[in-house]
């Protein structure tokens, strides 16, 4: 057993655990926040992805007690009260989800990703931040596995806000 | 009726803040743990089981297996007679359950301090097409004859001036929904029971877990508002939800389990491997003279599964002479299972691969040969369509494609290190429809609609409220439609693309009552109106192309185009409908590149068992993937005029995708996956 | 998985101390808790050294080398500036490798430590020889497709998985490492090891050896590139990678070439006799095959892999006429 004291969401917990549970477990069968999914356990699939001090992580490979003291941010964090984050929205409004399962993932994986501006596999200059475009989106969002195959519009969603994002820096 | 327009889900927000709730989450006080054992032998008995040590883990609060086997009631399906006997069917099947107190407990108790020992009989998992064990099943599923025979096949073969004779082999696939399969058993302390699951149907689900464990179906209560995804896989109930009632009933407390994703690969389905032989002839012209398709394929030594792997080779083309056959051995291995259109989804990649090369012998274009054998009435049974615009789909296919503008000849295009090509394929499957029942009671200033469906991601919840308002000449904002739930009005399941067909009657009839019983109330059942049947062929139809780029010197082949040109009747919600041909689409260029299960036959079991080794589509495989449809007025199908959705976008692919590759590289692959072991061997 | 006890340490020196036999270093998970959950891995003990301050990246001025904390994310190696620029290699191997996520994890220690992706290793159901020396290695004739084709033995056909290492081993890496017995440095290649008849140890280190970090020389001039073959696109381990750098004068003559291959054995390989056989001739296709050649005469692909002979000769000299046409 092991103390550990971390935020989610914003909310301060401490608990008393099994140094076996998995940050996942953690937030689903001890806290309740079941909206990190569980597909695979072994950061395979990416439906438990959550951002960790702010960088999408697999909650599944992270030890509970290895996150004392850290941040966590799973998909219920997301949204501004009733207020979806834009790219819940643009999920909606993209239709970039069928049963939903890898969804929570997705979002906690693009809302990370859009703040990674480094290079990627498929980036040619390697010296440059590139931009979004939709080969960049695919493969970096390629650590979260939709068997639906949602891809095409999960891909159409994150570029969408990601280019709000871009055409706001660019305006300031 | 009118097209309603690109409603977007009604569970959308649910599901993108994370509020949906699948079968493991829902919290019931004082759940337990429960996790499945597995054998590790591919057949053979056990001899001894001791959980003393097990039992003695703090923590752990029961272990059931067959040292005292748990009473059940009528058991049809034998996959679901958990801890019954000794006998070990094949490897991986489930042996035992250790019940915990947490999952970390139950899973080291079972892993580490539960004792059992076999005695391993010789075992056999391998399929080959000259085992003497095969034989002619006599229904493949669901229920069609296991073979069809018209004309004189050997004759038209060899008057034929082209012909084809080539075998095709796809292997073992596995559905891998992305959520786990997974339930919560909650006795209640009459002796009922309340069952969270993971399911494709609520109802058919209810009535055999309550078969099973000898309980009146009003007693069993299944729950299952979202899912994850089944593809087939949760179309029946699998053994971890009779293993999870057995254990809450040893326990005294509610138990949950969730299958691992490696537990998956043994306990809920798969599509079985096929080899299967095609023989084509065709005429100077190019007219089909004969067809014979053969599919070889597996089943379990516990029941018969028959895949219905050539049955679409009795829709697709003209030919006088035409033969469609089955064979099965039965082997030490799982129960194979439906998976994303079972039968035409493997048996389209083996006739559209040869259709393929039998445009290539004679030097007719692929779509042509196709448009060429357009038959007038369904091939084997002589039945007319309902409607059939395969024809419209290929020619609007090929011109939104530029199929006009192809170099027939394979393996000259290059750019840099790709080689590029097309190819196209057919695609079809049947549209079905199963009774159903369902109410509609106006409450609240609205309407409720209760109908006990299920969305599995088809976005059903969302169709039916819009199929209810339009019925009931409302706005769909006023229609809540509950599904997911044994307790509502019976319904069949979501599968064979029949979902929205089979619901929505039901769902219309219901609305049609209301309105005529004064406003208030209407309830429908249409066992007889389905039952009365139809003098048609009714099939979907659809034309697929791909173009391909592979490696020339690695192999690796990658996708940066697919369209489908679909005719599936009326489309509800076109937003909808084309997330479902393109998932379909999607998952087919997995099946043509990548997927994969793998035995190693001494041991028996599924090797590649994780998404790490059994490969899916990731995001960077899919590029533009694109699905249109014909406009297609039906009116011999069901009150919406609509065809099933969900599966034909995976039938064409892969033969799509194969026809593609070796117009690329002049290399033909007959056997799935296209890998780079495969291209440089 | 077993139960263990978890320990945090502030420093290497009491990192060294607290693993103990039984105990085992934690550095992002995802390859560890990974394998703990297959019941592969059971550590009494887990020392998480992910917060230890090995988390820089130091590069010398420009012209000069690098080196970096052991604790130091994938992620942020691959993002780096400095490795963007010097070691183009490094930061594309790094980048082929996993998923955002798993690399935001994962540290670059635990990465040159991550073990094989065997299927029989990775399932306690079945005999391996890496996991239990004398069970036998089923691999052998078995599912063998992703498995060795250069310097495998009797014992064990496994190869190594991580593709940063391919890139370090053609760099000439050195690991720093701090243990029971003191601080030494190892160099690359040479930190893997063969399987020999010895296939539970994938390296030299000893028990309880602790990665501090990886130094760089600084790289020979010339072009530089990682490519990986792999059926998915992404997120897969390779069939077979090169890591390649090829430096040619002006007369077209090869004056600095370094090589190693991921995918084919259980170190990552470096192609000293590819290397050989370019160093001071002219380059040009025919002299990248004859180089391949030399190389690969070494491989002894088993029934079923012996597809990656010809992807290996394919790759090195498409990989290298990419660099130096
Ligand atoms: C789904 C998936 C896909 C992947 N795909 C790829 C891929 O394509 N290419 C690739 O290269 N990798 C891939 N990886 C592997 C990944 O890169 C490794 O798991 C990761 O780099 C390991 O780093 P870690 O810090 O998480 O190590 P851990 O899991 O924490 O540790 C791994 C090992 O190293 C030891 N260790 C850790 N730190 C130290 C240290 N400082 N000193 C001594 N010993 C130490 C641990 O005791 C353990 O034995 C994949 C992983 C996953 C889960
Ligand atoms: S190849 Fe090595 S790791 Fe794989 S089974 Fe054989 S001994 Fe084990
Ligand atoms: S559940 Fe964590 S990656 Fe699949
Ligand atoms: S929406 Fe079902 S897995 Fe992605």
């Amino acid at each position: 057993m092991a103390e550990i004291t971390l935020r989610v969401n914003g909310v301060e917990r401490s608990l008393s655990l099994d140094t076996r549970v998995s940050l996942l477990d953690l937030l689903r069968e001890h806290l309740g926040l079941t909206g990190s999914k569980k597909g695979c356990d072994h950061g395979q699939c990416g439906a438990c992805t959550v951002l960790i001090d702010g960088r999408r992580a697999n909650a599944c490979l992270a030890l509970a007690v290895a996150c004392d003291g850290l941040e966590i941010t799973t998909v219920e964090g997301l949204a501004d009260g009733e207020e979806l984050h834009p790219l819940q929205a643009a999920f909606v409004e993209c239709d970039a989800f069928q049963c939903g399962y890898c969804t929570p993932g997705q979002l906690c994986s693009a809302a990370g990703m859009l703040r990674e501006p480094g290079p990627s596999a498929v980036t040619g200059d390697l010296t440059e931040d590139p931009a979004l475009t939709a080969e960049e989106i695919r493969e970096r969002m390629s650590g979260n596995l939709c068997r639906c195959g949602a891809y095409v519009n999960i891909v159409a969603a994150v570029h969408r806000v990601a280019a709000e994002r871009a055409r706001e820096v660019a305006g300031r | 009726m009118s097209t309603i327009g690109g409603m977007r889900r009604v569970e959308g927000r649910e599901k993108v803040t994370g509020r949906a709730t699948y079968a493991f989450e829902y919290a019931v006080e004082g759940a337990a743990y429960g996790h499945p054992v597995q054998a590790p032998i591919a057949r053979g008995r056990i001899t001894t089981i001791d959980a003393e040590a097990a039992l003695a883990v703090p923590g752990v609060l029961a272990v059931v297996s067959s040292a005292d086997p748990p009473p059940l009631g009528s058991v049809e399906d034998p996959e679901l007679a958990v801890f019954q006997s000794p006998q070990v069917a094949y490897h991986g099947q489930v042996v035992a359950v250790v019940v915990a107190e947490t999952a970390e407990i139950a899973r080291e108790a079972a892993e580490t301090a539960l004792r059992i020992e076999y005695q391993a009989e010789p075992h056999d998992v391998v399929l080959r097409p000259d085992h003497p064990r095969l034989y002619a099943p006599e229904r493949v599923n669901p229920a069609f004859p296991g073979r069809t025979e018209k004309g004189d096949v050997e004759a038209g073969l060899a008057d034929a001036a082209y012909t084809v004779d080539q075998t095709y082999t796809t292997p073992a696939l596995h559905n891998n929904p992305m959520e786990p399969h997974a339930a919560i058993a909650a006795w209640e302390p009459d002796g009922s029971l309340t069952v969270y699951d993971s399911t494709q149907g609520a109802t058919a689900h209810r009535d055999t877990i309550a078969a099973v464990l000898g309980l009146r179906q009003d007693q069993v209560r299944v729950i299952s508002r979202h899912v994850g995804g089944g593809f087939g896989s949760k179309g029946t109930p699998r053994p971890h939800v009779i293993v999870a009632a057995v254990a809450a009933r040893a326990a005294g407390r509610p138990v949950k389990v969730a299958l691992t994703r490696q537990q998956m690969y043994d306990m809920t389905g798969y599509r079985t491997p096929t080899i299967q032989r095609v023989r084509l002839g065709a005429d100077e012209d190019g007219r089909l003279t004969a067809i014979d398709h053969d599919a070889v394929e597996q089943s379990s030594t516990l029941k018969e599964f028959a895949e219905q792997t050539t049955t679409p080779t009795r829709v697709m083309y003209a030919a006088p002479a035409l033969r469609t056959t089955h064979h099965l051995v039965r082997l030490d291995v799982p129960t194979p299972s439906w998976m994303r259109a079972p039968g035409e989804c493997p048996g389209m990649f083996a006739l559209e691969s040869a259709m393929d090369e039998l445009a290539e012998a004679a030097g007719i274009d692929p779509v042509e040969l196709r448009v060429l054998n357009e038959p007038a009435a369904e091939p084997e049974s002589g039945r007319p369509f309902s409607s059939r615009n395969l024809v419209a789909c290929l020619r609007e296919g090929a011109r939104r494609f530029g199929w006009d503008r192809r170099d027939p000849r394979p393996g000259v295009r290059r750019e840099g290190r790709w080689l590029v090509g097309t190819g196209v394929a057919c695609s079809t499957y049947p549209a079905y429809r199963r009774p159903s029942s369902a109410t509609a009671v106006a409450e609240d200033g609205g309407y409720v609609v209760r109908v006990a469906a299920a969305d599995i991601g088809t976005g059903a919840r969302t169709v039916l409220t819009q199929i209810a308002a339009e019925a009931l000449n409302t706005s769909p904002d006023r229609v809540r439609v509950e599904i997911g739930d044994s307790d509502l009005p019976r319904a069949s399941l979501a599968g064979g693309s029949m979902g929205t067909a089979s619901w929505g009657t039901a769902v219309v009839r219901a609305c049609e009552a209301l309105l005529k019983n004064g406003g208030q109330e209407g309830r429908a059942d249409t066992s007889e109106e389905v039952a009365a049947g139809s003098a048609f062929a009714r099939h979907a139809f659809g034309a697929q192309f791909a173009e391909v780029r592979v490696d020339a010197d690695t192999g690796e082949v990658r996708v940066p185009r697919l369209l489908g040109v679909f005719a599936a009747g009326r489309i509800v919600n076109p937003v909808l409908a084309r997330s479902q041909f393109i998932g379909g689409m999607t998952m087919g260029l997995g099946m043509a590149l990548m997927e994969e299960s793998f035995v190693d036959p001494r041991f028996g079991d599924f090797l590649n068992h994780d998404l790490a080794q059994y490969h899916v589509a990731a995001c960077a495989d899919v590029q533009d993937v694109e699905a249109v449809w014909i406009d297609e007025e039906d009116p011999y199908l069901n009150p919406m005029g609509s065809k099933g959705i969900g599966e034909i976008g995976i039938v064409g692919t892969a033969a799509a995708i194969a026809n593609a590759v070796y117009h690329a590289t002049g290399r033909r692959v007959r056997d799935l996956p296209i890998t780079p072991a495969r291209l440089l061997s | 998985m077993r139960e263990f006890e978890y320990a945090r340490a502030r420093d290497g020196r009491e990192a060294v101390a607290l693993c103990e036999p039984g105990a085992r270093y934690l550095g992002g998970g995802t390859n560890l808790v990974d394998l703990m959950r297959l019941g592969v891995e059971t550590p009494a003990r887990l020392v998480d050294v992910s917060r230890l301050p090995y988390d820089r990246i130091e590069a010398a001025p420009s012209g000069g080398g690098a080196r970096i904390g052991a604790a130091v994310r994938n992620s942020d190696l691959a993002a780096h500036p400095v490795i963007r620029r010097r070691y183009p290699m490094l930061a594309r191997a790094v980048l082929s490798g996993g998923s955002g996520q798993v690399r935001n994890m994962a540290t670059v220690g635990g990465n040159l430590l991550q073990r094989t992706r065997c299927p029989y290793f990775q399932d306690v159901s079945k005999p391996c020889n890496k996991r239990h020396p004398g069970d036998g290695c089923p691999a052998i004739e078995g599912d063998h497709r992703n498995l060795a084709i250069i310097g495998h033995s009797d014992a064990c056909v496994a190869t190594h998985p991580s593709d940063m290492a391919v890139a370090l081993a053609a760099l000439d890496a050195r690991v720093h490492v701090i243990g029971p017995g003191g601080e030494r440095v190892v160099p690359m290649p040479g930190l893997h090891r063969l399987p020999g008849a010895e296939p539970g140890r994938d390296t030299v280190l000893e028990p309880g050896e602790l990665i501090t970090a990886i130094e760089l020389p600084a790289p020979p001039p010339g072009r530089s590139v990682y490519r990986k073959v792999r059926e998915r696109a992404s997120f897969a381990f390779a069939l077979v990678s090169v890591a390649a750098l090829l430096g040619v004068d002006s007369a077209g003559v090869v004056r600095h070439c370094k090589i190693a291959l991921g995918g084919v054995a259980h170190v990552p390989w470096r192609a000293a006799r590819a290397e050989g056989a370019l160093l001071g001739r002219t380059a040009g296709p025919d002299a990248y095959a004859a180089a391949a050649d030399a190389e690969l005469a070494l491989a002894r692909p088993l029934p079923r892999n012996a597809y990656k002979v010809t992807l290996a000769r394919n790759l090195i000299v498409a990989t290298l006429t990419e660099l130096a046409p």
